[in-house]
């Protein structure tokens, strides 16, 4: 008994098993969203979805998994092998990756750097370099046509969506995540959405400040996981399915799975930065470790929920309009802004 | 339009640097081209050059099928699998061909219940055609709102005939059946409640900002164009010519109902746009209603089979009858001659035509302009390639 | 405008070149003129003020057992008048000048015709099957054809 004490205590081990703890969430959440989506869409669409397989169909993404694993797994004759078994693998790394310093709750945080937020701005990239690897790697004009769009896409839009996070930062003082929620405690009114926990006068100049950069980041983040209206790179009725046309089986599953790991990602940046990560609205009511998991997990929920619902309602945006407001509408708001704030913070 | 000339760059070492076009094979399995249409399409980065549509691939020797039957009745299933989502309209265009040729007078209530279903058809095709075009958009769910209510119109269809795609209903002179008694009840209560529809999807996708934008003056389609190429229907109309066969060449009873023809106006960008397209087939579906609701209000009474011949065997000769489709106007021509089996039938598939103006107004566009272009069209491949 | 009058002022054009006429007790008028002046013909009758065919309806290939004939269905848009043009030529040497420099929509029809009768339409600028595979041999809706008993390996009658 000691001895297994012992080894747990072994620094590696403990990290180990403290990586292991948002791969379990990423998997499990996964499932649930995945289940989530279909539900969603379907009352959307006048449906009912699954309803075969459990109750109102639960256990469905699990026999999707199932079925996934069962797959034969196909590379084409012609793909470069190497980079193609590779791609699905880098892009789950990079969004896995950003996880570590996300802070699930007050007693919990992968890794508390004081560089956090912008670690995972650079952590996250690398899904780019993924994508480009997987589009080339196929072989595929349809699958190469993606890769180029979405790399463009995701280029153009981390640069209003880091402006966002910039101004943000300015206001804080920190990059740390942690540090970020933290000072967001106390209850709803001190969510930096409404102007954070400052004195009034400046609460009430930030407030329309934080709002906009809030939908800035909103619309970059969007955009940055490829979900509908910015969804081009897999935009099924032009590219037929994008980088991800010629994978198939657990591969597949991966982008799947990463795409998904990557929606939940970008909604809890939202959270964290405008909405006080695991704080309760309630200042101390409802709040503790166990509390502010469930709080993180109900609001990183519910911006999944917004995305879900755009998806279903709206149609999506040609390549040129993309740009369009990638760089003509949201970047030069964002730097306004971003100004603004800087002589807001030293007024 | 944005001219992007091929560009060529030396490097240091000598080597030769250059951009090129991309040769893409867009079908026949593609999730946009509806079907299995073929395009090669040259793309220099996202901007088309050239379109070359491949057809064919769903050739089923119609023509020559039709010479091979044992009487003019039998062609009638075919002419159902020639454009499969609207299959009432085919039976009315090749019947009103047939009884042009042999001079048969057929008995008003079977011109009233031809109406009925090819304006149901309409809304039904029409119906398929704005919802796959969302899809081709990326708004996945007013096509299942349009589904739903495609849905009643086949119900309605079912319990006339007992088919839900393939009808073989109305016949040389007559109709197989006469229509039950619940049908004008039902017709009725579809009428009342496909307005809502109409107006929920109008602000889900047609007026919808985005849509607007990726829709408006792109593949615009001049008036002149559109004539030259022998389009018609809402292709025809969208570009603003006032023309419906419905009105300007009558084939049935149309003039004694009060409707109107739609035209594109370029409310949202240029005349005969994508957009202008789209909505005539929107409004379109109100004036079919506007025609169901005053035939099944005056539908007079009679026997649908009075006319029916026993044996068909016309005189030699030759007529091409046309009506107005939802993909614009669909003709058959007949050649005849001393016996039971026509000599040759020529199907003028509205869609085979209004395909083969992709080339001319999708040079200059964007990929994502192509599909909504093809989508515009409204092509359905079972016709094009019969 | 009616069938008669139109053939009045087609006949003054062409005098010789219009061959037979039927205008009354058929479905539809049609007037039957030489092959070789098909194309001129049809430049007149679409720029001519008093016709204006501006509208191709059809453009169908028929074989008539021995001759091959095609048949144009017109239609103008400013008048609302129509009329049928037909043409005859040999089975053996079907050369027919092409109406696509007239109707752009007459392209795919003429290449249809090509494809299923094998007319060769003289100055077309893209005549290529368009139904069948590009390696099929012969043209099927001709009265003689006989199905090949196979195609690239694949037995065709069922």
């Amino acid at each position: 008994m000691e001895n297994i004490l012992a080894f747990l205590n072994e620094p590696a081990v403990t990290m180990v098993l403290l990586a292991l703890i948002p791969l379990v969430f990423i998997l499990v959440y996964a499932l649930v969203t995945i289940y989530f989506e279909m539900k969603v869409a379907a009352h959307i669409q006048n449906r009912l979805a699954y309803m075969e397989t459990g109750w109102h169909g639960v256990i469905q993404p699990i026999a999707d998994m199932l079925k996934l694993l069962q797959k034969e797994d196909i590379i084409p004759t012609s793909a470069d092998k190497f980079l193609f078994i590779l791609a699905p693998y880098l892009v789950f790394i990079g969004t896995y990756a950003s996880f570590a310093v996300m802070p699930f709750s007050s007693g919990f945080i992968g890794s508390n750097i004081d560089l956090g937020i912008f670690y995972l701005v650079a952590a996250s990239s690398l899904v780019v370099v993924g994508l480009l690897m997987a589009g080339w790697a196929s072989n595929n004009k349809w699958s190469l046509f993606g890769a180029l769009r979405s790399a463009a896409q995701i280029v153009s839009y981390e640069i209003p969506g880091v402006l966002a996070i910039l101004g943000v930062v300015m206001v804080f003082g920190t990059m740390n995540m942690q540090t970020m929620t933290q000072m967001q405690d106390g209850g709803i009114q001190n969510w930096l959405i409404i102007g954070g926990n400052f004195p009034l006068g400046q609460k009430l100049a930030l407030f329309p400040f934080m709002f906009i950069l809030f939908i800035i980041y909103l619309l970059s983040s969007m955009a940055e996981v490829n979900r509908t209206p910015f969804d081009l790179p897999e935009a099924e009725s032009e590219l037929v399915q994008g980088y991800n046309t010629e994978y198939s089986g657990m591969k597949f599953a991966i982008f799947y799975l990463a795409e998904y790991a990557n929606l939940f990602l970008v909604s809890a940046i939202v959270v964290v930065m405008f909405f006080g990560g695991w704080t309760s609205p309630f200042g101390s009511f409802m709040s503790g470790t166990v509390w502010s998991a469930f709080w993180f997990v109900l609001k990183g929920m519910s911006f999944v929920f917004l995305n879900i619902w755009l998806r279903w309602t709206l149609p999506r945006l040609r390549v040129d309009q993309l740009m369009y407001v990638s760089w003509k509408v949201l970047t030069p708001f964002a730097l306004f802004c971003v100004i603004a704030i800087g002589f807001i913070m030293v007024i | 339009m944005i001219e992007t000339p091929i560009q060529a760059i030396k490097t240091s070492t000598g080597r030769i640097l250059r951009t090129e076009e991309m040769v893409v094979n867009m079908g026949p399995q593609h999730p946009s081209t509806h079907g299995v249409l073929r395009l090669e399409v040259v793309l220099d980065g996202e901007i088309v050059v050239d379109v070359i549509p491949h057809l064919g691939y769903l050739h089923r020797c119609f023509e020559k099928h039709c010479e091979h039957m044992t009487s003019y009745q039998q062609v009638i299933p075919y002419v159902d699998r020639m454009d499969y989502v609207a299959a009432m309209t085919n039976e009315h265009a090749f019947v009103v061909a047939a009884e042009k040729l042999l001079k048969i007078e057929v008995p008003e209530r079977v011109h009233y219940i031809r109406i009925i279903m090819a304006e149901l058809q309409r809304i039904a095709s029409h119906l398929i055609a704005i919802g796959t075009f969302g899809i081709d958009m990326g708004a996945f769910t007013p096509f299942l709102y349009y589904f739903r209510d495609r849905e009643k119109i086949l119900e309605l269809f079912e319990m006339t005939c007992g088919a839900r795609l393939l009808y073989n209903y109305i016949w040389i002179g007559g109709l197989s059946h006469d229509i039950p008694p619940q049908f004008v009840e039902k017709t009725k209560e579809f009428c009342t409640d496909f307005k809502k529809t109409l107006k929920e999807v109008n602000d889900l996708l047609n007026y919808n900002e985005i849509f607007i934008k990726r829709t408006a003056n792109v593949g615009i389609l001049p008036k002149d164009l559109a004539i030259n190429y022998a389009c018609s229907g809402p292709m025809l109309r969208g570009s603003g010519v006032d023309f419906d066969l419905r009105r300007d060449d009558p084939y049935t009873l149309y003039n004694k109902f009060e409707w109107d023809v739609i035209v594109g106006k370029g409310e949202m960008g240029t005349v005969g746009d994508v957009w202008d397209r789209n909505i005539v087939r929107q409004r379109e579906m109100w004036e079919s209603l506007r025609i169901i609701e005053q035939a099944i209000a005056t539908l007079p009474e009679g026997d649908v089979q009075k006319a029916v011949p026993k044996r068909i065997r016309p005189v030699p000769g030759d007529a091409y009858g046309r009506v107005e489709g939802p993909r614009g106007e669909l003709g058959f021509y007949i050649v005849a001659e001393d016996s039971v089996t026509p000599y040759r039938i020529k199907a003028r598939a509205p869609a085979f035509v209004n395909l083969s103006v992709i080339n001319a107004i999708s040079k200059g566009a964007m990929l994502a302009d192509l599909v909504a272009i093809i989508g515009s069209i409204d092509i359905v491949l079972g016709e094009v390639d019969r | 405008m009616t069938a008669q009058e139109i053939h009045d002022i087609l006949k003054s054009q062409f005098g010789d070149a219009i061959l037979e006429a039927k205008l009354e007790n058929v479905p539809d008028p049609f007037i039957k003129i030489q092959t070789e002046k098909i194309k001129e013909a049809a430049e007149f009758t679409k720029s001519d003020e008093r016709l204006q065919f501006d509208y191709l309806m059809c453009l169908s290939g028929v074989d008539y057992k021995g001759k091959l004939g095609i048949t144009y269905h017109l239609y103008s848009m400013t008048h609302r008048h129509k009329i049928v043009l037909k043409i005859e030529v040999p089975t053996e040497t079907p050369n027919v000048p092409s109406v696509e420099s007239v109707w752009k929509t007459a392209n795919w029809h003429e290449r249809e015709a090509f494809d299923l009768f094998g007319f060769n339409f003289i100055d077309h600028p893209d005549q290529r099957r368009i139904l069948l595979p590009d390696d099929w041999e012969g043209h099927p809706l001709r009265k003689d054809y006989q199905t090949p008993e196979f195609y690239n390996g694949m037995k065709v009658p069922y």
